[in-house]
């Protein structure tokens, strides 16, 4: 197990985020986490790459307790993110973006070092051809793929993906899916939060679902879609759900 | 690419450094203290820059490291006759420290409330100073003649203060642009574009703003010294005039922040601005006086506002928009 998140919590004054989340992710695997708005997904990323805090429980990566270390030395163990509200570095080129993710990720390479990284994996999320481009002048798929590319150049050994697919059109997801199995394909684990059911049945090997910020359910994706507090979840009724279910296949 | 880089730098040290030439050559006192105000300018300008233009901290109070450099220089000089070039580097070194320690608690502050805390500690240092006895208090400390025996009399003092600040002038832009190119400038870039991100690619945010902070705070510092000694008499309210803090905001804003040329050129142009429209005939439209005392800040308050209006990135910033070509040699 590269990861294992051990019974964390998470609150915001009265509001439980995360309440006693727990599960392991193994090391190559595509993880999925799926649940309604508001089930705590982007918050467990939070807790996990050290932007907030845990109340309770601990986060171990590779064997060691890395709860509550501040974002910078997370990245610096290994692990990267992607945004789900893309944030590139706007005034600085699309290149100097990528340079910025090598240079200060797993590594901690030199800029002359960074720079063949940069180029590298800006030809495989194919941005190649915008890099002296300013950030901030990129569409919404590209900077999508801005935040994947700073991830991925840091070299990590695991990347959270918050909704890399959301605002993407049907093109531009199966575009987006073939890198994501590529990345594994090159032993990186990664965690990926989606609301796109199909697409993340598609690509997970094991998936976990949150509501409320509780984990209700966790097993491969066939487990998971026909899991009935799932379906409840996301349809209110799991009878109504059940006939929903059947309407689709 | 990198070796084009490089000769623009060579390429910007050469014109100043001929600049700073021009009146040796020409044995102008005259145009020496022209030039030397305007070199002057360019160290704050330079220097406010490395942690408002490259990491988006608007130090509204940075004249405080000027000052102190200069009050601690001064007072090293007076009391125990040390030498200009030590003085001045003790002065940039007491400005880091203090620039360092203040640092860690004020760079947690974000945007405007970092700018107005800058504020309350020149203010604050200035009222300190103001009743502090070895630094002379209100009426502050001046020379006896005898102090500039040692570099052979008063009017040869003058023309050293003048050489060490050509060579100031010249570290500060080197190190503005090795900032700028560096491993170090890439990630103070990052924390001004977005610093929760920079944290989340590894930046020590932190300890960059910190260094920024600390490294922006020693050439205001060293010059501060320098030109306290040439004056010969520093007194608080001199020393730390928020009204020299902000026209280094607007310089930088004039000329491009985030640039290495961009204060370069704001200082300059700001300047001569300033000194044409002082020594300019009057007009007479009806001014309480005829001169209109102090017009050129009523010019520079109508520039911010055109500048913070219509063209936000300056000069330097707007030739890199519209010409791309120039975005490699224009830094």
């Amino acid at each position: 197990m590269i990861l294992e998140v051990q019974d964390v919590s998470k609150h915001f004054g009265g509001l439980v985020a995360l309440d006693r989340v727990a599960f392991s992710v193994p090391e190559g695997k595509i993880v999925g986490v799926i649940g309604p708005n508001g089930a705590g997904k982007t918050t467990l990323f939070n807790v996990i790459n050290g932007v907030y805090p845990p109340n309770g429980g601990k986060i171990v990566f590779r064997g060691e307790d890395i709860t509550g270390r501040p974002p910078f030395e997370i990245a610096r163990r290994g692990i990267a993110r992607t945004h789900q509200i893309v944030r590139p570095l706007g005034e600085l080129s699309v290149r100097d973006n990528v340079i910025a993710g090598a240079c200060f990720g797993q590594h901690n390479l030199s800029l002359q070092a960074a720079a063949p990284v940069a180029d590298e994996v800006l030809d495989f999320v194919g941005l190649a051809s915008r890099r002296e481009m300013l950030a901030a002048k990129l569409n919404v798929a590209q900077k999508k793929r801005l935040e994947l590319a700073r991830a991925l150049a840091a070299r990590p050994l695991m990347i959270l993906l918050d909704e890399v697919l959301a605002g993407l059109n049907p093109q531009e997801i199966a575009e987006m899916l073939d890198v994501i199995r590529n990345i594994r394909e090159q032993g990186i684990t990664l965690i990926m939060i989606e609301h796109l059911m199909h697409a993340v049945m598609n690509v997970s090997d094991h998936v976990v679902a949150l509501d409320y910020g509780k984990k209700i359910a966790e097993g491969t994706p066939q487990e998971i879609t026909n899991d009935p507090k799932v379906i409840e979840a996301y349809l209110g009724d799991p009878k109504v759900a059940e006939r929903f279910m059947a309407g689709l296949e | 690419m990198k070796t084009l880089q490089s000769r623009y730098l060579w390429i910007v040290l050469l014109i100043i450094a001929l600049v700073g030439l021009m009146p040796i050559v020409l044995n102008s006192p005259t145009m020496r203290e022209e030039v030397f105000l305007i070199l002057m300018l360019i160290v704050l300008a330079s220097s406010v820059n490395i942690i408002m233009g490259y990491t988006g901290y608007v130090s509204f109070g940075h004249i405080v490291f000027f000052g102190l450099g200069g009050y601690v220089a001064f007072y090293l000089m007076q009391t125990f006759q040390v030498h200009l070039v030590l003085a001045a580097i003790a002065g940039g070194l007491v400005a880091s420290a203090f620039a360092f320690l203040l640092g860690t608690p004020v760079l947690r502050l974000r945007g405007a409330y970092f700018a107005l805390a800058t504020i309350g500690i020149n203010e604050a240092v200035r009222t300190f100073v103001n009743n502090f006895e070895p630094f002379g208090g209100s009426v502050g400390m001046f020379f006896n003649f005898s102090v500039y025996d040692a570099y052979g009399g008063a009017a040869n003092a003058l023309w050293f203060t003048y050489y060490a600040l050509i060579v100031v002038t010249l570290l500060t832009i080197a190190a503005s642009f090795w900032i700028k190119k560096s491993k170090f400038g890439l990630g103070l870039m990052a924390i001004r574009e977005d610093q929760d991100a920079a944290q989340v690619l590894g930046i020590n945010a932190a300890r960059y703003k910190v260094l920024a902070f600390t490294a922006s705070a020693f050439f205001s510092g060293a010059v501060g010294a320098l030109f306290f000694f040439k004056n010969g008499i520093i007194e608080p309210n001199i020393a730390f005039d928020l009204l020299r803090s902000i026209e280094g905001l607007v310089m930088v804003m004039l000329g491009g922040f985030g640039t290495v040329i961009g204060p370069v050129i704001g200082a300059a142009v700001y300047e001569l601005l300033r000194s044409t429209l002082i020594t300019a005939p009057p007009l007479n439209l009806g001014f309480t006086t005829i001169n209109f005392s102090n017009f050129h800040l009523f010019i520079t308050g109508f520039l911010l506002l055109l500048i913070v209006l219509f063209i936000t990135t300056g000069a330097v910033g707007l030739l890199r928009q519209r010409v791309p070509v120039l975005r490699r040699y224009l830094e």
